[in-house]
């Protein structure tokens, strides 16, 4: 059984609202929604920011788990072993072998002359199966120009757009990249001390740094290029099947030794330590923000309520005249309180997850290192609607409280 | 059943301190139907309000069964309100979102009734008034008459020791004031103790007892 005070302030809050202006109603609970908003999808497209860039690294580049060469190797050892014993894993559903190497990109060689400098970028070049790396990374998507590459595309390659000129204008001595190069342009690729002569056959923009400053070319030409001819790779994209859990696949890795040879980690291992950091920053960023919008949607809920409370104190005086506790109509303010912010959190809620996460799902914002996303977990999100009610509840306690403890008579005859 | 003795109610603004109540010794027994009459400013509502305990008085005693209520807390005196007084206003005090029989059932509720019950007694409360067909009206749907009909009905629907009316007519037309006076003389002869503040000298004379106030002193009484 509710305590009696709390029974007549809830008969009182609900006659309230019942009985309240619709536009002052749907006004307050448009503050609420906003609020919300505030509270969830600021922190959440600043988290989302980042989020769309570690989504897109692990789709485009380590996948799921990314097995690569130990510091202190230019390859993996038993390359094809570990590739036979990756396959035998049950939670792996594809594997792209990348062979890699530091080289140099030179174009316009044909046009210039002895006292010109050549117009060379430095980049990673990187040999791969087209078919595996497509079913992988899915990159053969990202072609801007021309078109991916195929098995057997011989003196083909594809750029990533970080190499070019059209594509990066920026004019630093420490970051150079080929001018007027495009699709069917013919480019000279030296790794170590060869040096051979390859058609553009694509370019391909990606806001994954590692892969828009690679050239790609087929692993079979790459390999003797490089001379690899034992088949030792650089590294290996594993992508899991779906629900697999690539810390256990890491784990099983390591338990057959492979770290003994290859360093073995998960998407989240591989993560650049300013990514991580940069994470952090934007999370506290986050809490900032949302607890100045807990702070602004606290005093907003004051305000209102405050004056509610006053516009409505000649009431509060008969209420009080008439017998009715000064706890049960704190209550009714504290009910209606509650009230708005449940109501403004539920429109928030199916706002964010009805449409503003599969929206910016669908559309991401275009931010230049990220395709921003709207990220706004379960249990943090119910947390912060957690947090809402209660600063609301305590924003409309307080006001209440401070009108009905004034002398009764002064509240009905409306003196001062 | 309730006595006031030399009870001084005084106003400070600032400097000027506003004498209104001056040493007011008053007594009625259970059952009176008392009026209080005087000129505008003369301190009768004051009067009325330190008697049903809305105000504090600045000096002097209110005794009320027995109960001296200087020593009383607010929540005590908000008990006390509830259980033994019953409120008329001049300008009706009905709760705008609350229906007429809402209105009624409220302290009801308040007293620990279940809504049911609460609901019941107000029904029938409203329709021996006559407001039967007006249960469910908001007070902006109501005459000025009915309004003070429905104040009048919650006033008394908890049968009150005492019902306080501070100028029950004062907003109303003749008809709706006779149609108020009448319902204030059913409850006297029902045993209701009445103590009403009034200009009007008609309505006054069905009181038993007038008094009259005069610069915040009782300057003569009128049995009647």
């Amino acid at each position: 059984m509710m305590p009696l005070n709390v029974r007549i302030g809830f008969f009182l809050a609900l006659r309230a609202l019942r009985r309240a202006s619709l536009w002052t109603t749907s006004l307050i609970i448009f503050v609420m929604v906003l609020t919300f908003l505030n509270l969830v999808v600021v922190s959440g497209i600043l988290v989302g920011l980042l989020q769309g860039a570690i989504d897109q690294t692990r789709t485009k580049f380590t996948s799921d788990v990314i097995v690569s060469a130990l510091n202190d190797k230019k390859y993996i050892e038993n390359s094809q072993n570990l590739i036979e014993l990756i396959e035998t894993l049950p939670e792996v559903e594809s594997i792209t072998p990348r062979y890699r190497e530091g080289g140099i990109l030179e174009a316009n060689y044909k046009a210039r002359k002895e006292t010109d400098k050549a117009n060379t970028a430095p980049g990673q070049l990187v040999g791969i199966d087209p078919v595996k790396e497509n079913t992988v990374t899915g990159i053969a998507g990202d072609i801007i120009e021309g078109s991916f590459l195929e098995q057997g595309d011989y003196d083909q390659i594809v750029l990533g757009h970080y190499l070019l000129k059209q594509y990066i204008p920026i004019e630093t001595p420490s970051f150079s990249t080929l001018e007027n190069v495009g699709v069917g342009t013919k480019i000279r690729v030296k790794v170590g001390d060869v040096t051979r002569e390859v058609t553009v056959k694509g370019i391909l923009k990606s806001k994954v740094d590692e892969i828009a400053l690679r050239a790609f070319m087929v692993d079979s030409q790459f390999r003797s290029m490089i001379g690899r001819t034992d088949g030792n790779v650089t590294e290996i994209s594993l992508k899991l099947k779906e629900g697999a859990n690539p810390v256990a696949v890491r784990e099983a890795l390591e338990q057959r030794g492979v770290d003994r040879y290859a360093k073995v980690q998960t998407y989240e291992d591989a993560q650049p330590q300013f990514l991580k950091d940069i994470i952090a920053t934007f999370n506290m960023l986050g809490n900032v923000f949302s607890s100045l919008g807990l702070i602004v949607a606290t005093i907003t809920i004051f305000i209102v309520i405050f004056i509610n409370a006053l516009t409505r104190r000649k009431f509060i005086g008969i209420l009080k005249g008439i017998g009715i506790d000064g706890h049960a109509i704190e209550f009714s303010y504290v009910f209606q309180s509650i009230f708005y912010a449940l109501i403004g959190s539920a429109v928030g809620l199916g706002l964010v997850y009805g449409f503003l996460v599969p929206f910016f799902a669908a559309h991401p914002i275009d931010f230049p290192f990220s395709d921003g996303i709207l990220v706004a977990p379960a249990d943090q999100t119910f947390f912060r609607v957690g947090l809402l009610v209660v600063s609301t509840l305590v924003a409309g306690y307080i006001p209440a409280w401070m009108i009905i403890r004034r002398n009764t008579l002064d509240s009905i005859l409306g003196r001062n | 059943m309730i006595e006031t003795k030399q009870l001084v109610k005084t106003f400070k603004n600032g400097d000027v301190v506003t004498s209104v109540l001056k040493g007011i010794d008053f007594k009625t027994r259970e059952g009176e139907w008392v009026a209080i009459m005087g000129r505008s400013g003369a301190g009768k509502s004051t009067f009325l309000y330190q008697m049903s305990l809305l105000d504090d008085p600045s000096g002097g005693e209110i005794v009320i069964d027995g109960h001296n209520t200087h020593s009383m807390s607010a929540n005590q005196k908000m008990l006390f309100r509830l259980s033994k007084f019953g409120f008329v206003f001049q300008d009706y005090a009905l709760l705008p979102e609350l229906t007429a029989l809402e209105n009624v059932a409220l302290p009801l509720l308040m007293a620990g009734l279940g809504k049911w019950v609460a609901y019941q007694k107000a029904v029938a409360a409203l329709e021996r008034a006559g407001l039967g067909h007006r249960t469910g009206n908001l007070p902006s749907q109501l005459s000025g008459g009915e309004q003070q009909r429905v104040s009048i009905v919650r006033a008394v629907a908890h049968n009150p020791k005492i019902l306080f009316a501070d100028e029950p007519t004062a907003n109303l037309d003749n008809e709706s004031s006779a149609r108020i006076m009448e319902i204030f003389k059913d409850l006297h002869k029902g045993g209701q103790t009445i103590i009403m503040v009034t200009h009007e000298e008609q309505y006054a004379k069905l009181a038993q007892r007038i008094v009259h106030l005069d610069d915040g002193r009782i300057v003569s009484e009128e049995k009647r």
